[in-house]
């Protein structure tokens, strides 16, 4: 077992981990920060995207130990000071971005990765940035929207599908 | 996954060093490795992460020659434009989050068959820096996931001679996002380069022909009259090989005219 210790949502965490022991597990089995999702397991399908040192990453295909004196940010750590939702989660909401919701920590997370780098995206480059986020039940027309929405674009002309 | 040490070397010497321990497998950005390890293809006692050595780290510019360090991501070499082919390669591997973390030493090492980098390495004569020495691109590629490295051996740089003109096409295969086959062009002051990847049971390849004729006339209208056998191409559920091979032509045409 390795000491590990990182940022996690802006506070010092520490745990004993085996080598194997994927930041995914970390974060759900060690900090009990279960909205981090473990889809496919095998870094297709996007659920478990985290945010490591300010990136995106998928947080079953990086070893806790890898991630030692890292900053990480989850799904826990996005709602704003006061409890509610930030503007990417409320978008969804309001725009019934999510449908089961089992993708959805994935999708916010690369949604607030891509706005960072890209404040005002075109729906193609929204598209092409969540490659590598898989919704199962296909509700992909409204979580576009709602990351057009999110980034203060008007969204009043897009149907609802 | 079955359970292996993890060492975190902040040196290329501390790197090496840890590689000496028995059954040691370097690390660079894990998105192939580790869905590997989790197959339990691979037992490494022993994962030697490169992420934090900081002189492989990075990109640097010398007159007409780039240098990527081995354990540089794809995503900054995609963000760098230097060489705007090989940037443009490196934007389409995989996905953002696996753009994150993938590192292009650790792509060329794995030298999957289906891979872009070997593609760009291969085109570009590019020269793979080891701990240990220098090898020519002609050199380093041996065959489907087989290299030139040494065991224990650990790729600290790339270095690209940036040419006049090149162009990276990919044909996806659509499940996996892979080159079905990806056809990388680079023109240079003493003639046209062609590499192939996805396309052949031997790994990435150079279509020599394609060069005679391009390096002759570097327009799509000089492959005319040439064709890729089919022999040794890869054939499986996505493509025969004869789909394979028709592909090599095609995508090296689209790659000549949209080379710049």
């Amino acid at each position: 077992m390795t000491k590990v210790t990182m940022t996690v949502n802006g506070k010092t965490v520490s745990g004993d981990v085996e080598g194997r022991t994927l930041l995914a597990s970390f974060l759900r089995d060690d900090q009990g920060l279960t909205g981090t999702h473990i889809g496919c397991d095998t870094s297709q399908c996007g659920a478990c995207v985290v945010h490591v040192d300010g990136v995106a990453v998928k947080s079953c295909t990086m070893l806790a130990a890898e991630a030692d004196g890292a900053t990480v940010d989850t799904i826990e750590g996005q709602a704003n000071a006061d409890g509610s939702l930030n503007v990417i989660q409320q978008a969804f909401q309001d725009h019934h971005g999510l449908q089961c919701g089992f993708c959805t920590p994935g999708m916010v997370m690369s949604a607030a990765a891509l706005l960072k780098e890209n404040p005002k995206p075109s729906e193609q480059e929204i598209r092409e940035y969540l490659e590598g986020n898989i919704c199962r039940c296909t509700g992909y027309h409204n979580i576009v929207k709602a990351i057009m929405a999110a980034s203060g674009q008007d969204v009043t002309a897009i149907a609802a599908e | 996954m079955y359970n292996f040490d993890v060492e975190t070397p902040v040196t290329v010497a501390d790197a090496v060093a840890a590689m000496a321990a028995e059954d040691a497998q370097a690390l660079g950005g894990g998105q192939t490795l580790i869905p590997t390890l989790k197959q339990r293809l691979a037992s490494p006692s022993t994962l030697v992460s490169l992420k934090g050595v900081a002189e492989m780290q990075g990109i640097t510019r010398d007159g007409d020659s780039l240098r990527i360090g081995g354990a540089t991501t794809h995503a900054t070499v995609a963000a760098d434009g230097s060489y705007p082919a090989l940037s443009a390669l490196a934007s389409h591997i995989g996905d953002p989050a696996v753009r994150n973390r993938g590192t292009i030493g650790g792509s060329l090492a794995n030298n999957d068959p289906a891979a872009c980098y070997p593609a760009a390495a291969l085109a570009s004569g590019a020269t793979i820096a080891t701990n240990t020495r220098e090898i020519a691109a002609d050199d380093y590629f041996q065959g489907m996931f087989d290299t030139a490295l040494e065991e224990g051996e650990i790729i600290t740089a790339v270095s690209f001679p940036i040419p006049q003109a090149a162009n990276y096409q990919k044909f996806v295969q659509p499940a996996s996002r892979f080159a079905l086959v990806g056809v990388f062009v680079a023109k240079y002051a003493d003639g046209v380069r062609v590499a192939v990847t996805g396309a052949s049971n031997e790994g990435v390849f150079r279509w020599t022909e394609a060069e005679a004729a391009l390096s002759a006339n570097f327009s799509a209208s000089a492959l005319e009259g040439l064709s890729v056998s089919a022999d040794n191409m890869i054939a499986d559920l996505h493509g025969s090989a004869g789909y394979r091979a028709h592909l090599v032509k095609v995508m090296t045409g689209r790659a000549v005219t949209a080379a710049s």
